[in-house]
């Protein structure tokens, strides 16, 4: 599999990271090369594998429903870019 | 030509937990902006998310409620999209696996029958918080409170085939989770809440049509507004030769009307994966019983249970178990009284409804209690008062005066059921009208009740009905 | 637990010489932690020597981002007035550095990026809690590949972290800049993180001992999510014995971390001595075919026979998927990291653009100019495996060849105890080197990576030189087995003096 630089600006714009336009074909070079890394994969026969998403096979954990967190906003806003009036600012959201 | 409708619905039932789905953050309605958003919440680099026992407990019992498999297994997955009200930009959702799949409910239509909606499955997310579009320099302001605030995602199959089955369908799911126990229902703060898929087809077609997403519909009265509009939208548009396209809409409660949110029409790609951080959700036997241990009485037993305990009609049951509260209120005034269920059934419904809505009070917080109100019925089955002084005894108790028999004797409301006083009142109404005596002797029966009017308006409506009228024939006959 | 460790360290080890003639800065944990039970120094004096250390030498290295001296001290002096009280435990007082992927309140954590080159963490990492807890000093932040996507340490905003044994090579990564301190004395022991070798590799590549523990073994709240299914925190110190006293402090149940394992805690000291007669290692063939560097492994064969001498059988064993390990790690992990650096959206702290235009501008740009290169990569890389249409043929048949490669695992465990073979295919090659060619760099965890796929413990301890760099040897325990691990390590380290070696430059 191979990618292009109009491939790469997609897949940039879905992961919202602007790319200069003079290093997308480098990314396009360099993501073709991993996915052809990728693609020995292909060799092994997986049919009826189950798929492994975690290394331990263990179940989730439930915790009792208490609330435990005090409010630390003064705390996490004091490294926040932009607040007003205890709000996280951001360009107007158009809907 | 003739058009069916399709509809299905996706209800976002907010779970009535104290902690967040992921975190030990408060989950309370109304607090100062991002003051219940906890780290976690707020996806600070390094938090990890543990999941709250109450929530899966909830949604076993949804899925027990309504016949659902309750997944013995199933898996939390990321949701991923950048908003600014999705701290993380991605949400924690169920993807493949869902805790419940295929229930179904019944619902009641207009004609009198019912009819089965299949739900195809519920599954458990968080929820996101809130952008304020207030001016702040051109910015919009973000809220997390709500942000990891548990919710069950209820998805119907296409079973609905009008906007009003929508409602009916929509009313008995919102029902079910309030009685659960496990939503509070309120639709104003976002507990309860709709987005419908409409299609139309040729009457006969099998195929689908194309949908329209309806997203947000917070009131019985919008969802039906919405699907209505949409249909009629739908079908104009394919009569004049256009074409559906499938979009999300929303519905503006002031004009009326659904309009297209192109800018949620960007091509969305989720990438749906399960959450590295949160492993397979695993609920044994025991975890599903205790959980059916714990569903209370469901409407439709509570229903059939009134009729045949009570000896109540089918629409008397049914609006008794319209709330969990109502009912409850309805049996301990049955207990109280120990006696007359239909009379109870009758004040419940009645005045006592009546004065709730007035009030737009809850049962909870009504000043007149179930053995308080007993203590009325009781005087009207003892015949201590009327029917008729009863409704003024209870708008005092309402008010705040006290308990019934207090009322009664400050306000001498008791009932005249002495014979001789009754007939002492009644020669004296005759002696007053001798004229209307003498048409009602030579014939004119209608008369009667003025003599009746006339004996309770001197008695202070105080003299037992059924006494004046037996009294009265007699006297009358001269 | 006794309040003060016993060391035999010394007197076993025929090449060293008596305690006291040795520099503070050349001492190891256990050694530190008898000569402040006994009196020699204190906590504050034995910080402060090591920052000086630091700041002596961390110019030519790099290996520190952030220096916590005045906490440093406080803590020092708190861990003294502890040990007053007779309330003293094994790390109490023992300067450490910490990985700058640890968050740490009130102190920078960067994660080697500009995207949190501001970040001041308002919460500790539960690590960083617990070894603060058993009364650890921190000296400060250390240096590695940004959001640890890296095999060299060169791909942190804060510029590459140099090999303390030749300057002008990398100390491996993603924990290269723990590992360099370590290696040149700057601390006597340091955090790691390991994804896909970031503990072994750096560990192997400077010349000392670092375990990768259990997944599940050491949690992972407030350490910064690279890959979380394949992310483990685990200690990196000169020796075994030091590791085993870090991995006390740092593993346990974390009720915080749902991937966390409720299993007690081990004394991790107390089977170090166990003799080796009997024991039975495994060496993959495929560890020891192309790509690997001739000299190194003859330097793997050496120590193996040495392992033969403590009474180890060798037997060649096979993990037929193993050719299988880079390919879905680099769909695994990447899909994970593009989801998990998400949240860096300019929005509640982090990199923020100036002057955003609107929504997607503020995204794209402060995302664009808050990541380096190589973590751009990893995000499309992962963006692109997870997207529709492609999810099946990347993400599902990675976590299929998955458990191919930890049923090869569990096969070999039927057969064998542990698994031996070299960390790294190469010794540290030269900076810059890599830096341009991705494929080539991720060939240098070769050997590292199938056992994060598989979630299970491997240590990296110093078994020789070639060109006079070091040579790391890796061990692979089944699941839990971190006292094996440990064990293994240090009876070999009785017998050799290759992870007493200081670089001459830091000596």
């Amino acid at each position: 599999m191979s990618l292009g630089p109009a491939e790469v600006a997609k897949i940039a714009y879905l992961a919202r990271l602007a790319i200069r336009d003079e290093d997308v074909p480098a990314y396009a070079r360099n993501l073709s090369a991993i996915l052809e890394l990728v693609a020995q994969m292909n060799a092994a026969d997986t049919t009826g594998v189950t798929p492994m998403a975690h290394p331990l096979d263990m179940a989730q954990r439930l915790r009792p429903d208490t609330v435990s967190e005090p409010d630390q906003r003064a705390a996490f806003q004091a490294i926040a870019p932009r607040v007003e009036a205890g709000l996280y600012l951001v360009p107007k959201v158009i809907e | 030509m003739e058009w069916e409708t399709v509809i299905g619905l996706e209800i976002h039932a907010q779970l009535a937990t104290k902690s967040k789905i992921f975190s030990g953050a408060s989950t309370a309605y109304g607090a100062e902006p991002n003051t219940q958003a906890c780290a976690i919440d707020l996806g600070l680099p390094g938090v990890l998310p543990v999941l709250n026992r109450d929530v899966v407990r909830m949604a076993a019992m949804f899925g027990l409620a309504i016949d659902a498999e309750v997944a013995h297994r199933s898996v939390f997955a990321r949701k991923n999209y950048f908003y600014p009200d999705l701290p993380k930009s991605y949400q924690i959702s169920q993807y493949e696996l869902p805790v419940v799949a295929k229930g179904r409910l019944s619902i009641d239509l207009d004609d009198g029958s019912s009819k089965v909606i299949g739900i195809t499955r519920a599954h458990l997310e968080e929820d996101a918080g809130k952008s304020l579009h207030e001016d702040f320099h051109g910015q919009s302001g973000i809220d997390l409170n709500r942000a990891g605030t548990p919710l069950l995602e209820i998805v119907s199959e296409p079973d609905l085939r009008s906007a009003k089955e929508a409602v009916a369908y929509m009313k008995k799911l919102h029902q079910m989770v309030v009685y659960l126990g496990i939503c509070d229902g309120n639709m104003q703060e976002g507990s309860f809440r709709c987005d419908a898929n409409v299609s139309v087809r040729p009457k006969g077609e099998s195929k689908l049509g194309t949908r329209a997403e309806i997203k947000n519909l917070n009131s019985f009265r919008f969802v039906e507004r919405a699907i209505e509009f949409e249909i009629e939208r739908q079908i104009d548009l394919i009569e004049s030769g256009g074409k559906v396209v499938q979009e999300t809409r929303l519905y503006d409660p002031d004009k009326g009307e659904t309009r297209s949110m192109r800018s949620k029409e960007e091509a969305n790609d989720y990438r749906y994966f399960p959450d590295p951080d949160l492993l397979p959700l695993i609920l044994d036997e025991a975890f599903i019983h205790a959980a059916r241990a714990d569903l209370p009485e469901l409407p439709e037993t509570k229903k059939r249970r009134f009729m045949e305990a009570y000896g109540l009609s089918a629409y008397d049951a049914s609006v008794l178990t319209t709330s969990r509260a109502l009912a409850d209120y309805y049996e301990a005034t049955v207990a109280a009284l120990g006696a007359e269920p239909k009379l109870c059934a009758n004040w419940v419904m009645g005045d006592f409804s009546a004065f709730l809505n007035k009030d737009n009070q809850d049962i909870a917080n009504s000043p007149v209690n179930a053995g308080q109100l007993a203590g009325l019925l009781r005087r009207i089955q003892d015949r201590t008062i009327s029917g008729k002084i009863a409704k003024e005894v209870f708008e005092a108790m309402w008010a705040g005066e006290g308990e019934a028999d207090a009322i009664i004797e400050k306000r001498g409301l008791r009932q005249i059921t002495d014979t001789s006083a009754i007939e002492k009142v009644i020669d004296e109404v005759i002696a007053a009208n001798p004229e209307q005596l003498a048409q009602y002797r030579a014939g004119k029966d209608k008369l009667f009740g003025f003599f009746v009017g006339q004996v309770m308006k001197l008695s202070k409506g105080k003299a037992n009905p059924q006494q004046v009228n037996d009294l009265l024939v007699e006297k009358l006959k001269g | 637990m006794s309040l003060v460790p016993l060391s035999l360290t010394a007197e076993k080890n025929p090449w060293s010489t008596s305690l006291d003639s040795i520099a503070m800065h050349e001492k190891t944990i256990a050694q530190l932690s008898a000569g402040l039970a006994a009196g020699e120094f204190s906590s504050e004096e034995l910080t402060d020597a090591f920052l000086e250390r630091v700041r002596r030498y961390n110019p030519q290295l790099n290996a520190f981002i952030t220096l916590t001296a005045e906490t440093a001290l406080a803590q020092a002096r708190a861990a003294d007035e502890r040990r007053q009280r007779g309330e003293a435990g094994p790390l109490t007082g023992i300067p450490i550095a910490h990985k700058d992927i640890f968050c740490t309140e009130g102190v920078r954590t960067s994660c080697g990026s500009r995207m949190l080159d501001r970040f001041i963490s308002p919460y500790n990492a539960t690590v960083v809690d617990k070894l603060n807890a058993a009364g650890a000093v921190m000296l400060g932040k250390t240096n590695m590949d940004e959001f640890a996507m890296g095999s060299s340490s060169e791909t942190s905003f804060y510029g590459p972290v140099c090999n303390p044994w030749d300057l002008d090579t990398v100390p491996g990564g993603s924990s290269g800049g723990s590992a360099a301190a370590v290696a040149a004395r700057l601390a006597p022991g340091a955090t790691g993180t390991d994804t896909g070798g970031s503990i072994r590799q750096p560990a192997a590549m400077c010349g000392i001992t670092g375990l990768k523990p259990t997944y599940g073994r050491v949690s992972r709240w407030g350490m910064i999510a690279y890959a979380s299914s394949l992310d483990q925190g685990g200690p990196m110190a000169r020796t075994a014995e030091d590791c085993a006293l870090l991995l006390g402090a740092m593993a346990g149940f974390d009720p915080r971390d749902s991937t966390s394992v409720d299993r007690p805690v081990p004394d991790y000291t107390a089977q170090l001595d166990r003799p080796l007669n009997g024991l039975k290692i495994g060496l993959p063939k495929e560890y020891f075919g192309e790509g690997l560097d001739g000299a190194v492994a003859q330097t793997v064969e050496t120590a193996m026979a040495e392992y033969r001498k403590l009474g180890a059988e060798t037997v060649e064993i096979s993990l037929p998927n193993s050719q299988l390990a880079i390919p879905a790690y680099y769909v695994i992990a990447p899909a994970e990291c593009s989801s998990n650096l998400a949240r860096f959206d300019g929005v509640r702290y982090g990199h923020r653009c100036e002057n955003p235009k609107d929504l997607l501008d503020l995204y794209t740009r402060s995302r664009g100019e808050g990541f380096g290169p190589e973590v751009t990569r990893r995000i499309l890389v992962g963006t692109f495996a997870l997207s529709a249409g492609y999810y099946d043929a990347y993400y599902l048949k990675a976590q299929q060849i998955r458990r191919l490669i930890s049923d090869d695992f569990q096969r070999a465990f039927e057969q064998v105890d542990v698994i031996a073979g070299p960390t790294s295919p190469t010794v540290a090659f030269r900076l810059g080197e890599k830096v341009d060619d991705p494929i080539t760099m991720y060939l240098s965890d070769i050997y590292t990576i199938a056992v994060n796929l598989a979630g299970l413990p491997g240590l990296s301890l110093p078994v020789g030189f070639v060109s006079e760099l070091p040579v790391g040897l890796q061990f692979i325990a089944n699941y839990f087995a971190e006292d094996r691990l440990l064990n293994v390590a240090h009876r070999y380290q009785q017998v050799t003096d290759w992870h007493l070696r200081t670089p001459l430059a830091f000596a």
